[in-house]
């Protein structure tokens, strides 16, 4: 076997992309039920890295990591009220707010952001994946960056409902 | 030659020696602290991610500002500092060699901590020479200190959480970078790092190394291949990109040189660099005195490096009577529990595993010399 082989492997090991099974294992993705409801944390953090931040961040005691410090958040769907806090204190940027429920056509993802320009609301901007794939334009709803969250900022974004698993993020803007 | 005295003299004002400087100066001994550096603070500036932990290791901080709240910590707790300053000897008797502004001084401490810190491996390849090949530390000095862009289009060697956050920072800082090449088939560093890598539509080619940098003054581009299971290049899988600049960042090694010439006994341990001297659980080495702390003991991060540090200050100052037995305990008892939190989990355990050996290893030293000692 050659070590290029593990480039078609899957995992965030070899991709530094969660696979679908490491997903679908994690604690902190909350239930597609949960997504359709509106506004939920969701948590892709697949690795026992020491590190819980997220779980002082929430009010809500909606997420959960526990005395041993490298166990997986764990969120609790019903007392996640989707307030986004959680979103800039997470040192992996690794967490979304999604929203399947934003209306008809279109959900909500709002994630993390440290490029600038920022976007500004109203815009019309790529809407990529964890890989980086252009899937979809989204267009921009607010951007926040209150001091609390020191430095990063985060961004509401619509897209059509249907890439609503996909997309992470967007492409950064050009200076 | 002038003679500086202290009680606590510590080798580098960086996460290890300014951590161990607090502890030292606010239980009420003399510390200098000193530098080779214009500014202190060691790699802590570069830092402009949030750090990973818990809340007493101020996670979710951007390791900047951790660096200025220590530095405040250390100018308020009385201990001295003096940059700009070399310590090119340290002998047997725990004097000091040290040049500063020219001026030659000799430095007299009961208790030496040496925070000397780390640096970067090289790697050798066709065209390694040109300019535009550069350590990863040194690219992240450039944009994060200096505010240069090293270049426009890069490519990264190493995977490791370095390698990582070098590039997320890169492409904050403006630059483009066109792929990440690791050797090792699988991403070193922590995937919430690669994560965001691969969101900015960064690949990261594992199994893959550099073959060789082309270009006539300077770096015009890069050929990568993939590698065997031996680790040895695969012909006709050469991928080619133009760059200008590629960092390294392969690891890095302890800078023991004080270390050694002082006489303090080693291990080999790979993972943590190479060569790492032998501490006990205080961080005391095989010469009575003489303290070690962060990196030169072994490659971590600078969250083990600060509680090295406090571990260092506390033990040096205890052993001089500025805190009792029971008070320097009670310090220890905190630090080894956020230190264990650090070293565990997937990406920690082996680190964790690693110090336990160093300090085996020092015990098994202890013994042989007590029994050498008793025959004598």
């Amino acid at each position: 076997m050659s070590n290029t082989e593990n480039n078609t492997k899957e995992g965030i090991i070899y991709t530094g992309v969660p696979s679908k099974a490491e997903l679908a294992a994690a604690p902190g993705v909350p239930s597609e039920e949960r997504m359709c409801q509106g506004r939920v944390a969701c948590i892709e953090c697949v690795q026992g890295i020491p590190c819980n931040p997220c779980e002082g961040a929430c009010k809500f005691g909606a997420i959960t990591i526990g005395d041993e410090i490298t166990n997986l958040p764990h969120i609790d769907e019903e007392k996640c009220t989707g307030c986004g806090m959680c979103v800039a204190a997470c040192p992996g940027l690794a967490i979304t707010i999604v929203n399947k429920a934003f209306n008809q056509k279109e959900a909500t993802v709002d994630f993390p952001f440290e490029y600038i320009p920022l976007p500004e609301v109203g815009d019309e901007v790529d809407a990529v994946s964890r890989m980086g794939e252009v899937l979809c334009k989204g267009r921009i709803l607010s951007v926040k960056k209150p001091k609390s969250y020191a430095g990063t900022a985060v961004v509401s974004m619509a897209i059509p409902q249907e890439f609503a698993d996909e997309v992470r993020n967007m492409k950064r803007l050009p200076r | 030659m002038k003679e500086l005295t202290a009680d606590v003299a510590i080798v580098g004002a960086g996460s290890a020696g300014l951590c161990a400087a607090y502890q030292a100066a606010t239980a009420g001994a003399d510390v200098l602290v000193i530098d080779e550096n214009k500014r202190p603070g060691g790699q802590l500036f570069k830092q402009i991610h949030k750090f990973f932990g818990s809340k007493e290791h101020q996670a979710g901080t951007r390791g900047y500002v951790i660096g200025e709240q220590l530095l405040q910590k250390v100018e308020e707790s009385g201990a001295r500092v003096m940059l700009d300053s070399l310590v090119y000897g340290l002998l047997p008797d725990k004097s000091m060699g040290v040049i500063s502004n020219g001026v030659n001084y000799s430095v007299k401490a009961k208790k030496i901590i040496i925070a000397a810190g780390a640096k970067e491996n090289y790697m050798a390849f066709p065209g390694s020479t040109l300019p535009g090949v550069m350590g990863a530390g040194a690219a992240q000095t450039m944009v994060n200190v200096n505010r240069v862009l090293p270049g426009q289009k890069i490519l990264m060697v190493g995977s490791g959480n370095v390698g990582l956050i070098v590039s997320y920072q890169l492409m904050q800082a403006g630059a483009e970078v066109v792929g990440i090449v690791e050797g090792a088939p699988r991403i070193g560093g922590y995937g919430v790092h690669a994560g965001k890598i691969r969101r900015a539509g960064v690949p990261i080619y594992v199994g893959h190394t550099i073959k060789r940098v082309f270009g006539k003054e300077e770096v015009e581009g890069v050929e990568i291949a993939a590698l065997d299971e031996k680790w040895n290049m695969i012909p006709g899988t050469e991928k080619a990109f133009e760059v200008d600049t590629v960092c390294l960042a392969v690891g890095l090694n302890p800078m023991t040189e004080l270390v050694w010439m002082v006489g303090c006994e080693f291990d080999f341990i790979p993972q943590f660099g190479g060569h790492v001297p032998l501490h006990d659980a205080n961080m005391e080495t095989t010469v009575k005195g003489v303290y070690v702390a962060g990196d030169v003991t072994g490659v971590e991060e600078a969250s083990s490096a600060m509680e090295e540090g406090n571990m260092a200050g506390v033990a040096a100052v205890e052993a001089l009577g500025y805190l009792t037995r029971e008070e320097a305990q009670k310090k220890k008892d905190e630090i080894r529990s956020r230190l264990d939190t650090l070293r565990s989990g997937v990406f920690g355990e082996g680190r964790r595993k690693n110090k336990e050996k160093q300090i085996a290893d020092m015990e098994t030293y202890k013994e042989q010399y007590k029994e050498a000692a008793d025959h004598e």
